[in-house]
């Protein structure tokens, strides 16, 4: 496991998880997971199916007692406080699980009702969140009647009602589509920027954590691979960037770009190149070195490594690991 | 004990138990049955009986039951014509292990759609997370079978009191029901039998994923009604008041004990385990 950076001293943890570890039928779920979630910030765990993120939810919420290890969430454990830890919290689950007999305003109001928010305050409280959730022209509709993007809405407008510290959304836009998981992420990005709220979203789409994430942890089979933010890991496993080439022509003789200084590695087939470099400054050496050999360039274009090529890095060292 | 919490949780499972019709159909039909159309059938067929062979005085079966039967029933139908004592006899006493029935089937079909429904539809998830504690869930959802179950027990038996008083005015001529026994049949059995048929269901829908299962695992309770009918019919039980307190006493010991089962073994991390 690599731990790319260690936390601020003087920044304040919501979370804290010391070598927990959780067992089914004698199934390690999770192993050894250390790790912190600090106060305000959006952070991602992310992995496969199976990787044993609905798993940690459950067990920061005091669903579950773990098999090994220690959990503090503000600084309680939710095995004894897990109604005070759960009054402030809110928790989107992978299926929307919400009442369909009922309506939508039904739904709040229930939910309103468990968390102990007071009936006027609540009243007020669902009318706000049905408007900020644009549902309040179908409040009083049966949740049955609504599309699954509206379901999902809904979904996150209960984890919201009580106004919690922490925002648990596990798996927030599986199976949406792209314009409902556009919406879903256009309001996760607002409701992170309130109030110093902490999000811990759960996914396994890369691309979600890498637009909403400020921090990862990758997990693969209850284990944690990396950590840290996507900066940290692109630094530490996959540094700079890949530079892709268009030619006019093929090459005519095979040349090692490695020993141009900064580029990692390369590859040159017909009229397209892709390089890796370790910066910006290695592009001019690397286009004088083509340039040398006859190429005529007609396009240069450079991207940063993704949050997918350190996942897919990471997953297939693990596999390649477990051969 | 967040009692706001206990009872917003049995109000909600209440609501959705209304808007499902496997659960308000067996609620609205049974009571018909047992409360209107047997009544009146027995009524009417018992007033109309003509001759000795349609009189049921006269059945070999109930002649046995007429000389084993106890003293104050003796009592109750001394005076009274062979019509006026059949249905006192058949209304009034054999007629009550019946009306147990009516909480058991109540009770049951509300707590499977509480306990076994929730999870069936995947929305006990949500439910867990909230700050409710282990124990304000079970009793929320104890609470949402027994007291429907209770109040509509009471409901059929005030109908059955007008039913039975109306439709055999005309051969009583006065009102004759309900009868003492039927004061702690109502007031005191019929809780305890709902309170069993929610801590059988509780125990039960933790191993069966579905209403329907949890439902007709717990329905098969309607036997202990059916050895009460027998041991009545036969001569072997008399529910009277007294014998009626005794069953109740007998049944809550058994729902405690039950209730402290199901109360130890009732936690988050069963019920996800077997909702997965």
């Amino acid at each position: 496991m690599f731990h790319v950076k260690h936390y601020k001293e003087n920044m304040e943890n919501t979370i804290i998880i010391d070598h927990l570890s959780h067992r089914f039928d004698g199934r390690y779920a999770l192993q050894d997971l250390s790790y912190e979630v600090r106060k305000g910030e959006v952070f991602a765990l992310l992995g496969p199916n199976g990787a044993g993120k609905t798993t940690t939810i459950r067990l920061l919420n005091g669903l579950y007692k773990p098999s090994g290890g220690t959990i503090r969430v503000f600084g309680n454990d939710p095995v004894i406080h897990g109604s005070e830890i759960r009054r402030q919290t809110g928790v989107l689950t992978e299926t929307s699980a919400l009442y369909e007999r009922l309506t939508a305003r039904e739904n709040l109001m229930f939910f309103g009702r468990m968390y102990g928010i007071v009936e006027s305050v609540l009243l007020k409280r669902t009318e706000e969140i049905l408007q900020f959730f644009t549902l309040e022209k179908r409040a009083d509709d049966r949740v049955s009647t609504f599309s699954k993007g509206m379901k999902q809405r809904l979904a996150l407008a209960r984890a919201f009602l009580n106004d919690p510290r922490i925002l648990y959304l596990d798996e927030p836009t599986a199976s949406l589509d792209p314009e409902s998981t556009q919406q879903v992420h256009e309001l996760i990005e607002s409701i992170s920027k309130q109030d110093d709220r902490t999000v811990f979203l759960c996914t396994h789409r890369l691309e979600e954590a890498e637009r909403l994430a400020d921090r990862v942890a990758i997990l693969n089979s209850g284990k944690l691979l990396a950590l840290g933010s996507l900066a940290e890991l692109r630094g530490q496993f996959n540094p700079g960037l890949w530079v892709d080439i268009d030619l006019l022509h093929p090459l005519t003789k095979v040349v090692d770009f490695r020993m141009v200084r900064g580029v990692v590695e390369g590859t040159v087939e017909g009229q397209k190149a892709r390089f890796q470099v370790v910066e910006e400054g290695a592009i001019p050496a690397l286009i004088s070195e083509l340039v040398r050999n006859d190429a005529q360039i007609t396009s240069v274009h450079q991207e940063k490594v993704s949050l997918e090529d350190i996942y897919f890095r990471l997953q297939t060292e693990v596999k390649e690991g477990q051969k | 004990m967040n009692w706001k919490a206990v009872f917003t949780i049995a109000k909600k499972d209440i609501k959705e138990a209304r808007q499902n019709k496997s659960v308000w159909l067996p609620v609205l039909i049974v009571p018909l049955i047992f409360v209107v159309i047997m009544p009146v059938g027995l009524i009417l067929g018992v007033s109309s009986a003509t001759g000795a062979a349609g009189n049921p005085m006269n059945d070999p079966d109930f002649a046995v039951f007429l000389e084993k039967m106890p003293e104050f029933m003796s009592k109750m139908i001394n005076g009274m014509d062979s019509v006026q004592s059949s249905i006192v006899l058949l209304l009034g006493y054999l007629f009550a292990p019946f009306f147990l029935i009516l909480p058991l089937m109540f009770s049951t079909v509300i707590a499977s759609e509480s306990f076994a429904g929730e999870r069936e539809r995947k929305t006990i998830e949500a439910l867990l997370y909230t700050p409710a504690t282990d124990t304000e869930l079970l009793l929320g959802k104890i609470m949402a079978g027994f007291i429907p179950a209770v109040l509509i027990t009471l409901g059929s038996f005030v109908a059955y009191i007008l039913v039975v008083n109306g439709a055999a005015y005309p051969v009583m001529g006065r009102i004759w029901f309900p009868l003492p026994s039927w004061y702690a049949l109502i007031l005191w059995v019929s809780p305890a039998i709902s309170l069993l048929g929610i801590a059988v269901t509780v125990l039960i829908s933790a191993r069966v994923q579905t209403f329907m299962g949890a439902y007709q695992s717990s329905a098969s309770l309607v036997l202990l009604v059916l050895v009460l009918l027998a041991g009545q019919a036969t001569g072997v039980v008399y529910l009277s008041v007294a014998v009626s307190l005794l069953i109740g006493a007998g049944i809550f010991v058994v729902d405690a004990i039950l209730m402290y089962y199901a109360v130890r073994t009732f936690n988050r991390d069963k019920l996800l385990a077997s909702a997965a």
